[in-house]
């Protein structure tokens, strides 16, 4: 409240100025410097003006001198003087706003427009004079001295009011000089600028030292002035009450001002305000940004909910799937935005062309819901697959190069794929990198890991539940690494689970052959014959496989004893091995399957020459000049079209797929943890905690199932554009599924532990997937020629001609010529070598790297243990001389000089101490540097070495640095 | 908001920003809660708000340090854990967005210096532990749990190996720890 009414009575003090009587200005000046002279000048401005009364005689007659001495140039004088006052005395009442960082700039401006207003009334010649010294002195800011210089001399050269400058210059120091004598305001300038925590002399100085200052005292009283700036600027970093922080706050603010309002300085603040709020609201807006982008984060909450129940694994791998959700989604951005959207508006529409229509036998069954669920009718003549686009160059009034954009999109998947999986490995590797500071698992673990964020009841108790967790994992984690039993039982246990797995994997292997084997008889045959079993016996037997080999697994697994971490990565890779055989497997009977569909397609370009033949003979008498033959074309013959059929299988091997995991999910463990729910109360035992009790959560299990279905979408999605989609749809309905069946029906791990560790594992797997799911995609992009009468790339004679063709066509030639020279074996070879060598430079330079930061480890360490052994030894010499103290003090009869030694001596020691132990965590906190770390110790012997040496007899041989203290006690308690 | 800023003088607020990592809003946001605490308009700044009213507040009633945290931010000379506005100010200052490590971790410490001698030993780290998992018995660690925790921790980051972790130690494992920042955080 005190402020507030000491802002009326300054703008009360600023009219009385205002009012401009000669008598006025006198009685200002000492109220000024009356008001600056007392520290609270603020708070007592009301007294100050009573005091002004009183001693209106001396300010008078100091006036008076002042006016015999300046003689004729007096009223110019006065004006600037007066001038300098009033905007000294605003600026420090706004600018203390100003430099208090806070929001209400707009106001503060405000404020200083208003008095700018009030100067200009009062004289605007000056005001422009003042204004372009102002300036300068901004520019000048760091060299005060000059500064003032400067001042006259640019007055000089605006050579208006060239007399007055000078003088003004004059009158400054020469008023400033009139409190008190030089000496004495340099004295105190001395002992301000070093303990300055006095305000009452700091106006003294304030008004002192401009006048009487030696550039050397100047630059003393800035960097006084600069310190106390960032001392203020550091002052909210300081854990000090709020009270102390205020008082020392209005203090130096008091102090700076003082300051940098004698310098004349006042216009380089509105800059620097400007910039201080320009960086607040730069900041602020990066925070929103960063806000907004953490709350852009889907199912953060659920991930968290789930984290906090089951610990971090099962919370991982719903990470996986929300983060390969995100590249699902830039992959179906991908197919949507640029094949499939453009083919349905611009392209010829459905019914136009053989391939964009469904044949005449087909018809009556397309639309059947059991025909669309198997993607054939009219879901497969649709921009759903590869048949129905059509090979037109350019489609549409965009003229876009539909088969140019369908190549570069298929090769744009797997680029992007290849990208971010990469980027990410090598992201979590930089993690890993940083591998010392796991050395706080547990410290961080107790210190940090509380959110403190957390408001709601339940989440607290989940938080408790989840940190309990995770204590004890990393207990269990800490014992596990200790524990060593029987070894040779260990082992041929694990021998034994590894036969067994591979016996599963070969039983697999070969089941799924015989079964594929099997599906080529009934193809062969005509899957028209055979039920729904025989037409999906292979995802069918393949999903099964899927499902109960990984549980074969995790039994097997038991035996093997492995630590929880351990043995997910042996479970990964076993359900890994197994996945990858069905797959293939698959694979190479879809390329049996193509190769059976490509003799069907040479067939059938062979009929279609006679079925031409025979209808342009039949119809038309007149070869030459044949009007065109309209044919319907669903009655055109058609070849079978691979393409459509392999990215049809891949299709429904996806769905078939999704549906297994979701059935499986709602048997496997919803009725699973209905039933032991409820058929608890009426069972012999107890099922909750018996035999059946709930299902835990299959990490491994899910995640591999996550990675292979990616891997499937990765190799059909050149076939089949739908199927990024398709995927984000699974995943989509999946992370709700999953997020609700984990919840409501799975038990937490009993042996939790963390996933962060494997996570990437998780990311090489991908790799390797992707990698071998590119691998068939490529193959039969490059070998196998594209179908004659479906797809954009019918025509020609591999897809990748498509570029050739854009080269030659969209291209000016010299384009071409360039590239066909760039691509000739002579310039690629010499390249390759080129990448090679290159990466194997980088190889070997990341492995020196990795040894020198070793080597930099090794040598902290070191260097942390001496300086452990040096502060050790500091606390002895200090227990020495302690000691020694107390020795002369038996020896000398005067006992209160050596009552002031033993205290000295003790205070050092336990100075000494403390600084051991300072520095240690110092020490180690700033070690990246090898600098402060060099600095650090000779410290420490610096401040051994300039205390008094301990004399030879009494070396530190029989004494403990801890022993000393008790002694030392009670040797003062006696006395 | 404009109702609220009347009550708390600009030079002050100006000030408290000055002071605090809190921006404007923040700061009259804080007022018009602690105001309502206080249960009656403009009271005097001195007045403080007893520790049992300060925890009723959301953002704290489920905290299990929320007594460790009045206590330290008080600055009663009854030691009863009751908060003036300048105390409430400086707790929330410490606990916001763009506090930085060094304050955060150097309250952190108080905080979990249950005895308050300047040092964290196995009484504070085991009160410590037993806050962190809940007053329930099922998330309570056994006793043998409890001596291994606090072992290992001690292990880790007592550096000077004298049985404490002092306040440079616990910093110096706080500034390495990737989530602290971004846990040690209360918003109003």
């Amino acid at each position: 409240m005190p402020r507030h009414k000491l802002i009326a009575s300054e703008s009360d003090v600023s009219i009385e100025v205002d009012e401009g009587k000669d008598n006025e200005f006198s009685l200002y000046y000492v109220e000024v410097e009356e008001s600056s002279k007392k520290g609270k000048e603020k708070q007592t401005t009301r007294d100050g003006r009573r005091r002004r009364d009183k001693n209106g005689d001396v300010s008078r007659r100091r006036a008076s001198e002042r006016r015999t001495t300046e003689g004729g140039n007096k009223r110019a004088e006065k004006k600037h003087e007066r001038r300098q006052k009033t905007a000294r005395k605003e600026g420090e009442k706004h600018g203390k706003r100003q430099r208090r960082k806070n929001a209400d700039e707009e106001e503060a401006e405000e404020e200083s427009n208003k008095e700018k207003k009030n100067i200009k009334n009062e004289r605007t010649k000056t005001l422009k004079l003042e204004d372009e010294k102002e300036k300068d002195v901004k520019k000048k800011r760091k060299k005060r001295v000059k500064n003032e210089e400067d001042d006259g001399s640019s007055g000089k050269t605006k050579q208006k009011d060239c007399h007055a400058m000078p003088m003004k210059e004059k009158e400054k120091k020469k008023k400033r000089k009139k409190p008190e004598t030089t000496s004495e305001s340099e004295c105190k300038s001395e002992s301000e600028s070093e303990s300055d925590s006095d305000s009452e002399s700091k106006d003294n100085q304030a008004v002192g030292v401009l006048g009487s200052l030696t550039p050397e005292e100047l630059e003393k009283l800035k960097e006084a002035v600069e310190e106390r700036k960032k001392l203020i600027a550091t002052l909210k970093g300081k854990p000090w009450p709020m009270k102390k922080k205020l008082v020392i706050l209005r203090e130096s603010q008091e102090f700076v001002e003082k300051y940098e309002g004698a310098l004349g300085k006042g216009k380089g603040r509105k800059l620097y305000a400007y910039k201080v709020m320009m960086m607040k609201k730069w900041m602020k807006f990066q925070r929103d940004i960063e806000n907004f982008k953490t709350a852009c984060i889907p199912w953060e909450m659920k991930i968290k909910e789930i984290e906090s129940h089951f610990g971090s694994s099962v919370a991982s791998y719903f990470i996986f799937l929300r983060w390969m959700y995100g590249i699902n989604m830039i992959l179906f951005g991908l197919t949507f935005g640029l094949v499939m959207v453009p083919e349905a508006l611009m392209g010829k529409p459905y019914g136009s062309l053989p391939r964009k229509t469904v044949p005449r036998e087909e018809e009556a069954s397309a639309m059947n819901f059991a025909v669309l669920w198997d993607f054939g009718g009219y879901a497969r003549y649709s921009v759903l697959f590869y048949g129905y686009y059509n090979n037109q160059r350019a489609i549409g009034w965009l003229k876009f190069r539909m088969p140019l954009s369908y190549f570069l999109v298929g090769v744009g998947i797997v680029a992007y794929s290849y990208m971010v999986v990469i980027r990410t490995m090598a992201r979590n590797a930089n993690e890993e990198g940083g591998g010392d500071d796991t050395s706080f698992n547990f410290s961080w673990k107790t210190f940090t890991s509380w959110d403190y964020l957390i408001g709601n009841p339940e989440t607290a108790d989940n938080k408790f539940a989840s940190i309990t967790t995770s204590f004890k994992e990393a207990i269990v984690e800490e014992q596990e690494s200790r524990k060593d039993d029987n070894i040779h039982l260990t082992r041929f246990l694990r021998v034994l689970a590894n036969f067994l797995v591979l016996c599963c994997l070969a039983g697999s292997g070969y089941l799924i052959y015989f079964v594929v084997r099997r599906s080529q008889k009934f193809a062969l045959a005509g899957l028209e014959n055979y039920g729904w079993w025989e037409r999906n016996e292979v995802n069918m037997v393949m999903s099964l496989l899927g499902m109960f080999c990984p549980m074969l697994f995790d039994v097997i697994s038991t035996l093997e004893n492995y630590h929880p971490r351990i043995a997910l990565q042996w479970q990964l890779g076993r359900i890994f091995a197994l996945f990858l055989g069905n797959l293939y497997t698959f694979i190479i009977a879809l390329m049996d399957a193509i190769q059976l569909k490509r003799v069907e397609e040479d067939i059938v370009k062979k009929n279609m020459t006679i079925w031409q033949a025979n209808l342009y003979n039949g119809t038309v008498p007149d070869n030459s000049t044949a009007p065109p033959v309209t044919v319907h074309p669903a009655d055109v013959p058609r070849g079978p079209c691979w393409e459509t059929m392999v990215g049809q299988e891949f299709v429904r091997l996806i769905i078939s797929d999704t549906m297994t995991t979701y059935i499986t999910l709602l048997i496997g463990d919803f009725l699973r943890a209905v039933l032991v729910r409820f058929l608890n109360n009426c069972w012999c035992w107890d099922l909750e905690y018996g035999f059946p009790s709930y299902s835990e959560f299959d990490v491994s299990g899910n995640v591999l199932g996550l990675i292979f279905n990616q891997g499937m979408i990765w190799m059909g999605a050149f076939y089949a554009p739908c199927l990024p989609a398709l995927n984000l749809l699974r995943l989509h309905v999946s992370m709700y599924l999953q997020c609700w069946a984990v919840m409501c029906c799975n038990v937490p791990q009993e042996r939790v532990f963390k996933a962060s560790g494997s996570n990437n594992f998780y990311m090489a797997m991908l790799l390797v997937i992707l990698f071998l799911s590119t691998l068939p995609a490529i193959y039969t992009i490059v070998s196998i020629p594209p179908s004659f009468d479906c797809g954009p790339f019918s025509g020609k004679n591999r897809m990748f001609d498509v570029i050739q063709e854009t080269l030659e066509t969209d291209f000016p030639p010299w384009f071409g010529k360039v590239f066909s020279y760039a691509s000739n074996p002579g310039l690629v070879l010499p390249f390759l070598l080129l990448l090679v060598l290159a990466i194997y430079y980088l190889q070997s330079t990341s492995k020196t790297y990795k040894r020198v930061n070793m080597e930099l480890k090794k040598k902290l360490q070191t260097q942390n243990e001496e300086n452990k052994k040096k502060n050790k030894l500091a606390a002895l010499k200090a227990a020495n001389e302690l000691e020694q103290a107390k020795k002369a003090g038996e020896q000398r009869s005067n006992s209160a000089s050596d009552l002031g030694v033993n205290e000295e001596s003790s205070n050092i020691d336990e100075a000494g101490e403390h600084r051991q132990a300072g520095q240690n965590g110092h020490f180690i906190h700033s070690s990246q540097t090898q600098h402060t770390q060099n600095s650090e110790p000779s410290v420490s012997s610096n401040h051994t070495t300039t205390r008094p040496p301990p004399s030879r007899g009494h070396t530190s041989s029989g004494h403990l640095p801890g022993h000393p203290q008790p002694q030392k006690n009670s040797h003062s308690n006696r006395r | 908001m404009g109702g609220t800023s009347s009550k708390l003088p600009k030079d002050l607020l100006s000030e408290y920003q000055e002071l605090t990592f809190l921006t404007k809003q923040e700061i009259l946001l804080a007022h018009k809660i602690f105001s309502e605490l206080q249960g009656r308009e403009n009271g005097p700044y001195g007045s403080r708000v007893s520790m049992e009213k300060v925890l009723t507040l959301p953002e704290l009633k489920s905290n299990p340090f929320r007594k460790r945290i009045c206590h330290v931010f008080s600055t009663s000379d009854m030691k009863d854990g009751s908060l003036s506005f300048e105390d409430f100010l400086d707790l929330l200052s410490a606990f916001s967005d763009s506090a930085t490590l060094e304050i955060k971790s150097h309250y952190a410490f108080r905080i979990f210096d249950f005895d308050d001698d300047g040092t964290l030993d196995g009484r504070d780290l085991e009160k410590l532990v037993n806050c962190l998992t809940g007053e329930t018995d099922d998330t309570r660690l056994t006793a043998e749990e409890m001596r291994q925790l606090i072992s290992n921790i001690l292990e880790e980051s007592d550096i000077d190996k004298d049985g404490t972790v002092n306040l440079s130690e616990f910093q110096h494992v706080i500034s390495r720890s990737p989530d602290f920042v971004s846990s040690f955080k209360i918003v109003l």
